[in-house]
């Protein structure tokens, strides 16, 4: 219940600052202002786009299948917005404490098609029904070695509770029950004998606790971009060809709604991210000798501190991702239809195939 | 096209390092967003020389100053114009319109110390249709109508694009206008009355002076006259043989065409 109001406050307010972050970085890369007219520095545009849009008559097109119109953004934020319930947001505030965590998000992110397929045959015109059938594709696809680059975390992990890969990852590792002989070796390799588990910080990041994962983290990064829709993937949304893609035909609160669940999605993968690759809720301070900085910027879990820095901390990560997530929006250009699924079937499955493989093996030998 | 055909590792190597070369630029603007340059003219040498920071210019808070010699808004100094009409007379587009009263006596100096003489009752620039060619200008022999610097000046209403520089309300204009006419009455009345203290002065000296005196008075009246008798010429032009009882008959006829074919007959009659 916590976790539920903690998350659907932070999911809006995050929407409305992210859309003017969006919006000023676009502007900053490419030498412009962003908006300045609307509060300080321009702060207040998203409540205006806000409010306009809750202002707009909310329009179903004549030719639309009424039901499936009016159903799709809600279903496709709720699936979203379930992905959220297992996902730890600091040490021990958790929706729920599944031990299949991973595999609750994967699957219930999938449903998220469904709207999407929902909207674009719904809207019963030509743009939606084409994004939708590229988002569709798109996600389907991407979905392989996303799932592929979490098998590896899972794998290296030995777990699939959230909580648990992100308890591993740092200081706290022995605070749990049942985990009083675990270790943390530099680069995760035993045989260099450089116990790094009381040191913490980002040494012991899953990224660098076993550099395998590494590369799962840039596969894993890229398939959410197209998780995501978002640029240099979003060919179903594309403004300049399809005219936004599947939510073309809505307006108003609808478009709102749309609008919300994508960037939720956005927030949901870049989390995810963070939790499985970057240390969840641990700080990137290492302890040094005598300057414990990993022991000052963090809390034990069940502590208020420890919670407030570990939110502090994963929310951080999370941001620091989307912000990645933006600049590459307004780096790269749009990829052509064959080049996502040559990205995905040639290049990503293949290496995420060969990484499952050499995280079994680092598994086995290594750790 | 690829000059060399590249293998699978080659064109994931060359797409990646491509990425961050891509991503290291755009953070390069980024990181320059912080800096930004105050507008200059375009007369400053270093106007096309901005190679970092933002480039906008947020307008109504800063703008690019305008060169010295820019035609925008006309502005007329309503104290130093004497009201020459000349602005009026060049203007190609006639967006100036003036309405003067002449003063019975100097109403003051220009501060360039040309007399004024001259009311504007009217001194309206239409800026709607101004062509901002600045010829008003330069025919100014007060340099009171000159080319201000401002430049937005745009209206809701086009109406409100007329700008009116007279300082004369409309009843000190019919005010002033009543005085000059008094005025001007008293003028023509002294003149009369110089005129005919001549004429009685003359009188005395001369008697042939007073008879073109009295000649001058109707001669507005043979204006007059002439247009019937060029009805009577054309008459006359029609039926050249016409005698001059025909004639008291005619006036009757002429407005159509019929009576003229009839009297025909008659006159065949009288041949």
């Amino acid at each position: 219940m916590l976790a539920f109001l903690i998350i659907l406050p932070l999911i809006l307010t995050y929407a409305v600052f992210i859309l003017w972050a969006e919006r000023k970085v676009a502007a900053f890369v490419q030498d412009r202002m962003g908006p300045m007219e609307v509060g300080y520095y321009g702060l207040g545009q998203s409540f205006a786009d806000l409010f306009k849009l809750l202002q707009k008559e909310d329009i179903v097109p004549i030719n639309a299948d009424r039901k499936l119109f009016k159903m799709a953004p809600i279903v496709i934020f709720t699936a979203i917005f379930a992905g959220f319930a297992t996902l730890p947001i600091s040490t021990d505030i958790i929706g729920s404490k599944l031990n299949i965590g991973v595999f609750y998000i994967l699957t219930i992110i999938s449903l998220d098609v469904v709207g999407l397929i929902m909207a674009g045959w719904g809207s019963g015109s030509k743009y939606p029904l084409f994004g939708a059938l590229r988002a569709v594709a798109q996600i389907v696809s991407y979905e392989i070695p996303l799932t592929m680059s979490v098998l590896c975390v899972v794998m290296i992990c030995q777990s699939m509770d959230l909580q648990q890969i992100g308890l591993q990852q740092g200081i706290w590792i022995n605070d749990q029950v049942g985990f009083f002989t675990e270790k943390n070796y530099l680069f995760g390799i035993k045989s260099l004998g450089i116990d790094v588990t009381e040191v913490g910080g980002f040494l012991t990041w899953n990224v660098f606790r076993s550099p395998v994962l590494f590369f799962a983290f840039v596969i894993f990064f890229i398939s959410s971009l197209a998780e995501a829709n978002r640029a240099p993937f979003d060919i179903p949304e594309a403004e300049s060809e399809l005219v936004s893609g599947f939510h073309t035909e809505y307006s108003g609160f609808r478009f709102a709604i749309l609008f919300l669940g994508e960037y939720a999605m956005m927030l949901l993968l870049c989390f995810l991210a963070s939790i499985l690759f970057l240390g969840s809720w641990n700080t990137p301070f290492p302890n040094m000798g005598i300057i414990k900085l990993s022991d000052w910027t963090s809390g034990a879990p069940g502590t208020i501190l420890g919670n407030v820095w570990g939110f502090f901390w994963l929310f951080l990560k999370a941001l620091v991702l989307i912000f990645l997530q933006i600049l590459a929006r307004w780096t790269y250009p749009r990829l052509r239809v064959d080049q996502l699924m040559y990205l995905c079937w040639k290049v990503l499955i293949p290496i995420s195939i060969v990484l499952i493989f050499a995280c079994a093996v680092w598994r086995l030998w290594m750790i | 096209m690829r000059e060399k055909e590249q293998t699978y590792f080659q064109i994931i190597f060359t797409g990646f390092s491509s990425l961050f070369e891509g991503l290291g630029l755009t953070f390069k603007h980024l990181r320059q967003a912080t800096q930004k340059r105050s507008p200059i003219g375009v007369e400053n040498k270093e106007y096309f020389q901005q190679d970092t920071g933002i480039v906008t210019t947020e307008y109504p808070y800063e703008a690019i100053p305008v060169p010295d010699n820019g035609r925008y808004r006309l502005n007329n100094e309503i104290d130093d114009c004497i009201v020459c009409d000349l602005c009026a007379k060049i203007c190609p587009v006639n967006c100036i319109d003036i309405v003067p009263i002449k003063s019975p006596e100097e109403i003051g100096k220009t501060s360039d110390g040309t007399t004024k003489r001259i009311y504007a009752a009217t001194f309206d620039i239409d800026m709607a249709k101004c062509c901002y060619c600045g010829l008003c200008t330069t025919v100014c022999p007060t340099e009171c109508l000159t080319m201000t610097k401002t430049f937005d000046f745009s209206e809701y209403d086009v109406r409100n694009m007329n700008y009116h520089f007279t300082d004369l309300n409309p009843e000190q204009a019919q005010e002033r206008k009543l005085i000059y006419e008094e005025f001007d009455k008293e003028k023509q009345r002294l003149k009369t009355e110089a005129a005919n203290k001549k004429v009685e002065e003359n009188k005395i000296s001369d008697s042939s002076l007073v008879e073109n005196v009295v000649v001058k008075k109707p001669a507005f009246k043979p204006v007059m006259k002439t247009p019937p008798k060029t009805e009577e010429k054309k008459e006359e032009l029609n039926n050249p043989s016409e005698s001059t009882e025909d004639k008291k008959e005619l006036p009757k006829a002429k407005p159509v065409f019929k009576p003229i074919i009839k009297p025909t007959p008659k006159k065949d009659d009288q041949d």
